[in-house]
């Protein structure tokens, strides 16, 4: 079982590489875009013996007392069976 | 009245802080490895600035779960004197010894030069033999210094006078052109509310001989070991 958790600066922060990483985009020719926001991606590997609800729950742990920093980001959590 | 440096790896001003402490401010200091766990001995501690855990995942964040910050929170529980500098105040924020967060510079670049810092309040340990408004200069080495907090927060640093530097110019004007890397009311250091833990973007430690730019960093050493004194 794998747990994909995305973290991402909440709406609220400035994201100076986002908009950086916009400015490069557009100068290479790409149109209509709004912004960007740089995030984090994790896949955690879990063990098999856990249930859906357990590897949530542990993976939901995870990452709002590691993997996120809650003054700043906010995360979402998916499990794959 | 002795003095620890924190050691995490990849911390790298840890061996100008004890320098400091050993040479200008003449006082025993030790280096702490971050799987210590036992503070007893010690009156104030410094956490360094650096790169600890190379800023793998946020800066300051992986050394925040090191074994040594349960004692330094502990630490902290007891209005002992704790002083972040750079790496290490990213690291009190981390580990929620001081509110809001360091983020990356507002330009994005790694800003390496000495700047000019006005001190809001002297009613810290920690500058309290400077003078407020007294204009401080420093160097600052850092990518994520940009300082960012909810308006609850800052209303709390304003009205508790917790704002303890502000990045200004020569003449201690604070505007946007002297906010080095972005941060909320160019904010360069904060306290706590007790008081007793201090986190700054600037290195004093580094600003402590005439042959390195500036002295200037001397004074606040030497509040830290006048407010120790006192309290001893």
């Amino acid at each position: 079982m794998k747990a994909k958790v995305y973290v991402t600066l909440k709406p609220s922060v400035l994201d100076p590489q986002g908009k950086a990483i916009k400015h490069s985009v557009e100068l290479l020719g790409y149109q209509g875009i709004n912004d960007i926001r740089q995030g984090k991606y994790f896949e955690i590997a879990l063990n098999g013996g856990l249930t859906e609800d357990d590897a949530r729950a542990e993976a939901t742990r995870m990452a709002r007392e590691v993997l996120s920093n809650p003054i700043i980001e906010d995360f979402r959590v998916e499990i794959e069976k | 009245m002795k003095f620890g440096v924190i050691v995490f790896p990849g911390s790298n001003c840890d061996h100008d802080a004890y320098h400091v402490i050993s040479k200008h401010v003449g006082q025993p200091v030790d280096f702490i490895w971050h799987r210590e766990t036992d503070l007893s001995a010690y009156d104030a501690l410094i956490i360094p600035g650096g790169f600890s855990y190379g800023d793998y995942l946020r800066a300051g964040a992986l050394a925040s779960f090191s074994p040594v910050m349960n004692s330094v929170r502990k630490f902290a529980a007891q209005d002992k004197l704790v002083l972040g500098i750079c790496n290490g105040f990213q690291i009190l924020c981390e580990a929620g010894l001081l509110p809001g967060a360091l983020i990356r510079n507002r330009e994005l670049h790694f800003v390496c030069e000495h700047v000019n810092v006005r001190v809001e309040t002297i009613d810290t340990p920690f500058t309290h033999e400077l003078t407020r408004r007294q204009v401080l200069k420093m160097p600052i080495a850092h990518a994520e210094g940009n300082y960012v907090c909810d308006d609850a927060t800052f209303e709390e640093l304003k009205s508790g006078e917790r704002i303890v530097f502000r990045y200004c110019d020569p003449q201690g004007n604070v505007t946007d052109e002297t906010n080095v890397n972005g941060s909320r009311d160019n904010i360069a250091g904060i306290c706590n509310a007790g008081r007793n833990v201090m986190g700054l973007m600037p290195h004093p430690e580094r600003a402590c001989e005439d042959a390195l730019g500036s002295s200037d960093g001397r004074a606040l050493f030497h509040s830290l070991v006048g407010a120790l004194a006192a309290a001893a």
